[in-house]
Parts: C-alpha cells; structure tokens; sequence
C-alpha cells in the first residue's frame, strides 16, 4: 500500500509541472564517468558505479540527473528549456551503506532564466509541498544576501568557508573564534543567523542593514515571497539563511521544503548557475529542485495501519466463481481485499470476513 | 511522534543529569524523571516535553533522524559524525580538548608515516590533512592509551579532561586539535514546525 500511494503522490506532482508547460525528460542510464569525475562536488557522494562500455570507455550509472539535464542543455537568448524528470538514479544508499536504485522526480529550467522563470520554479516548490500535506514549510535563501553581509564585515577570504559553515548550522558561537582569530568583528553575521521567519519582518530588519548592492535583490525577494504567499501559501513562507546547500554551485535563490512528521527537507533546489558555467554553458542561467522520494515514503507509510483493508477467507473447494462474486461485492465497500484460503501469517487487515462454498457470509 | 510534545535527546551519565537541571531551570521540567527506576523515556503532559536517556554518542543520531526534535551532545561527536543538525549553542560543560598525545619519550620523525590510534577517525584525518602529513589510521574503540605503549602506534587523538589518564600511563599531550563541549543540537525540520519552544530553549539554557 505504501508503494501505490508514493506512485499516486508522484503521479499528482507530474501532472502539477505538466499544467505548467514542463515537458518531462527521459534520459538514458549512462552517462560518461567523466562528467561525474569533473564536478563531484555537485553530488552528494563520490561512489559512483561505473563499468567500461564496449567501446572502451568509461561510463557510469547515473547517480544524478541534473547534470545530464544541465550538459545537454542549448541556450538561446529569451528562451528557457522547462523539463521535469522522474528517473532512477545509482547511489549509495545512506541507510544500507550500499549502492541501492534510488528513484528521484525534479524540475529544471535551463537557458536564460527569468525572474518569472524564477517565482514559477519556487511556486512549483511551494505547491508541490501543499499537494503532499497541509502542514509544510518552504524555507528559502538568497546567497546574494549571504555573500554581501559576510563581505560587508572585510574578513579574509580564508575563512569564508567557515563563516558559511556557522550560518549553516545556525551556529552563531562558532563566529566567536573566528572573530578572535582574524580580529574582525562578524556582529553582521550574527545578525544575518538571527534573521529568519517572516518574509516581510525578515526583508525589512535586513534593510536596516543598509547593505550596499543589495537593494534589488531584496525587493526580488519581497516580490517573490509576497507573490507566493498570495497563491495559496500564506504562512508557509519562511526566510532563513542557514538553507545554504552547497555555496560553490548554488547562486541566488536557494531552498528546502519540509513537511510536518519528516525528519529532513522533502524537496530541496535552487539557482545554479554556477554548475553551467562549470560545464561551459556561457550566459546560461538556471534553477530547478528536487523532491526526496524515499522520505515521501515515510508519509505514505503514516496513512494506514494495515496491509490490505478487508481479508476475505474462502474455504477449500469453493468454486472460483463464488469467490470472485464475494470479492467484488466487497469491492463495492471496501478500499481493498485479499482472498485467501489460510489466514496468512504477516499480513494485517482492517477486517477479516470469512465465506462458505455458497458465497455466505458465517 | 506528531503529539505536539518536544522530545529531547540526553546524553546517559554525569553530563546529562547536569544538563537536565538546566533544561528544568529553563521551563522544561519533567519531574519523573529523577525517579530512580530503569525506565528511558520520561514525559511530562503539562509542558509536552518528551525526555529520553541516550548513548552519548548516539545523540546527534537521534536528533538528526527526527526521533529527537533537540539533544545535547559533545562537539567532539559533532566533528567526528558530521549529523546534518543546527548547532544552536555552546553549553560550556563538559569542557575538554581533542589532542594528539604520545609517549613522554616520543620523538617525532616527519618523514615518517605517522601512525595514529584513535576512536575519532575523521577528526584524525581532517588534522592531518590540513597538515599535510601521511597518516596510517588504527581504528579503536576504547582505552586508546594502551596503543602508543605496545608500540601500536606511534601517537593517539583522543580526547583529554584533566590529563591524569595520561600521566598516569607516561603519555603527554604534544599537540592541541580543538576544544571541546557540550552543544545543543536540533533536527532541522523540527525547527521548522517547533521553533517557539526550540528558541526559547536555546536563549534560556544555562548549565552551571
């Protein structure tokens, strides 16, 4: 049951990003190894399975689909490519430790992306989520932000990663050694950690900052978030800086959805610019997510305590017949039904009813 | 649990039970807890706070699977494990420092291969890569002292109070990695949804 319910989840989604002109993408199970090898740091492990095809290269399992979506990308000025993908991809699995088919549904839009392309991608993010529960949080980040506050304090460059690191974390203690170690005050820092809930509360503490360069791309970030409060997501919006993901390929917009009950972000994605220049693409923008099917999972798991809805047990020697006019009587009231001879060992049922030879109910 | 209790992590032991009474100081009492039975999850309904005993390094576990919305456990697990949690502050109990320790005769050759003996292998290697020194690893799991004595390794990273196990095995610290001590961690979803009583957990704790 929880197999047919994730279907169905994946099944509304694919349909969500197709009402909005998203064209899904089919991909072969092969990529190079190379791409792989030239941007680990885009994935989220470098154990990859790779075999050597028959012409002699070296080719891998797809442990990603962004990449191979992003290298085949063309860009054309004014134009974008809108894609969505439900592939499987090889990784390794966290909970076995062993590679495992993982299957992973997402959104791209490639080439020159636009701040409409932008707020569509987020609207997609955020209306994904409530299709999923009513219960959900999109948390959302602007690198721009976080890159200009940590410049505004003049630290060197050294410790930005670290710096990164302590407002990832939430982690505003850790700002302290820094602070020792460098001899410059990261109060703005602190601040920046502190800044998190309400978009409008959020935007308008960080323009007393007066940040220079940063008028814009807060009034982006009040347009979006306003926007997609007023499309159905009031109070689901929230502000946070700490939603970093990788700085070295993410740019701009950067977020995470999570669901009530789940204990790690549902979807996650961004800006990623930076991943297209890596891979040659002048000029080219883009920004997309990814939804975490093996935590949807877990929801799905959270609707029943039972494997089938009623039990029908039929004794030896019932015709076949009676038993398939039972099974479809209890059909018309019932979600499911298992007929068996034996009450089977494992399985649990919300009710067991139980027929003779003739079809009676005893 | 979706019961609308926030359920906390703490470390069995001394640290823990310190830790407990500030988490009792700042509004989050649960008073069966201090009942002497053998009994490892503790609630009290009127403040919906959930309570359990945990292997202090299984902590950061807990919290980052969700299982645990915040938990309280060393930095030096922190640094070992890597948990995806928010670090929201530095308790300051349990205060000790990782450190490379050896023989009191030991002399250092950096030609050499060093070989360490630690229980922390990722905070061994990440050292030692940022020093750029070749390491050979020994994984262990306890009384990592020994190891440099029976000529197991040359040096062990572990994790130094007072000093006095050292001594007492003629070993001396030649090198300090980082300080450690206790943080309190939380899920980062469960931040998402609880984040009145997580914020006012964080302002509020104070160990003594």
């Amino acid at each position: 049951m929880g197999s047919l319910n994730t279907e169905k989840m994946v099944s509304e989604l694919c349909s969500l990003f197709s009402r909005y002109g998203y064209d899904q993408f089919n991909m072969s199970k092969f990529e190079e190894y190379d791409l792989y090898a030239r941007n680990k740091n885009f994935l989220v492990s470098d154990n990859i399975i790779t075999f050597t095809d028959t012409n002699g290269k070296l080719m891998a399992l797809k442990p990603d689909v962004t990449l191979s979506i992003a290298k085949n990308s063309r860009v054309k000025p004014g134009q974008t490519e809108k894609v969505y993908y439900y592939e499987n991809v090889y990784r390794v699995s966290e909970g076995s430790g062993s590679f495992a088919e993982i299957p992973q549904l997402g959104v791209e839009c490639i080439g020159d992306v636009g701040s409409y392309d932008i707020l569509e991608v987020m609207k997609l993010a955020a209306d994904s989520l409530s299709l999923l529960s009513s219960d959900y949080v999109l948390g959302i980040c602007h690198l721009g932000i976080v890159s200009s506050v940590i410049e505004s304090t003049g630290i060197g460059q050294g410790y930005y990663g670290d710096i990164y690191t302590a407002v990832s974390e939430k982690n505003a203690h850790a700002l302290d050694a820094l602070e020792e170690s460098s001899g410059v005050s990261l109060d703005a820092v602190r601040f920046l950690i502190r800044s998190y809930g309400d978009p409008k509360t959020v935007i308008s503490s960080l323009r007393s900052l007066s940040l220079s360069g940063c008028g814009d791309v807060l009034c982006e970030i009040e347009e979006i978030t306003s926007v997609l409060e007023e499309s159905g997501h009031e109070g689901k919006i929230v502000l946070d800086f700490s939603e970093i993901n990788d700085f070295k390929y993410y740019n701009g917009f950067v977020f995470r959805g999570y669901i009530s009950g789940i204990m790690s972000g549902v979807l996650s994605g961004g800006q990623y610019d930076q991943l297209l220049l890596r891979l040659g693409k002048k000029d080219a923008s883009s920004i997309g997510f990814a939804v975490y099917l093996d935590s949807l999972q877990r929801l799905a798991e959270n609707d029943a305590g039972y494997d089938v809805d009623t039990l029908l047990v039929y004794e030896e020697g019932t015709p076949a017949g009676v038993v398939c006019r039972a099974c479809a009587e209890l059909l018309k009231k019932s979600e499911s039904v298992r007929a068996v001879r034996t009450v089977p060992d494992k399985a649990v049922a919300r009710k067991t009813v139980r027929i003779d030879k003739c079809g009676r109910i005893i | 649990m979706m019961d609308g209790y926030l359920n906390i992590a703490l470390p069995k032991g001394r640290l823990g039970e310190k830790v407990y009474s500030a988490f009792e100081a700042a509004g989050f009492e649960c008073p069966s807890i201090k009942e002497n039975n053998r009994k490892l999850i503790f609630e009290n309904p009127d403040k919906k706070v959930r309570y359990f005993w945990v292997k202090p390094s299984d902590v950061a576990i807990y919290v980052e699977r969700g299982a645990a919305d915040v938990g309280v456990a060393g930095k030096d697990i922190l640094l070992e494990y890597e948990p995806d949690v928010y670090e929201l502050a530095d308790l300051k109990t349990g205060i000790c420092r990782m450190c490379v320790a050896a023989k009191n005769d030991f002399r250092d050759r950096p030609s050499k291969t060093l070989r360490v003996a630690t229980k922390f292998s990722n905070i061994a290697k990440k050292y030692y890569a940022s020093t750029g020194r070749d390491i050979d690893i020994i994984h262990l799991n306890g009384s990592i002292e020994i190891a440099p004595i029976l000529d197991l390794s040359d040096v062990i990273v572990d994790i130094v109070e007072t000093g006095t196990t050292l001594r007492e095995n003629d070993l001396k610290v030649i090198e300090e990695i980082v300080p450690i001590s206790a943080r309190l961690i939380c899920n980062k979803s469960s931040f998402r949804f609880k984040s009145a009583q997580i914020e006012k957990i964080a302002e509020n704790i104070k160990v003594n």
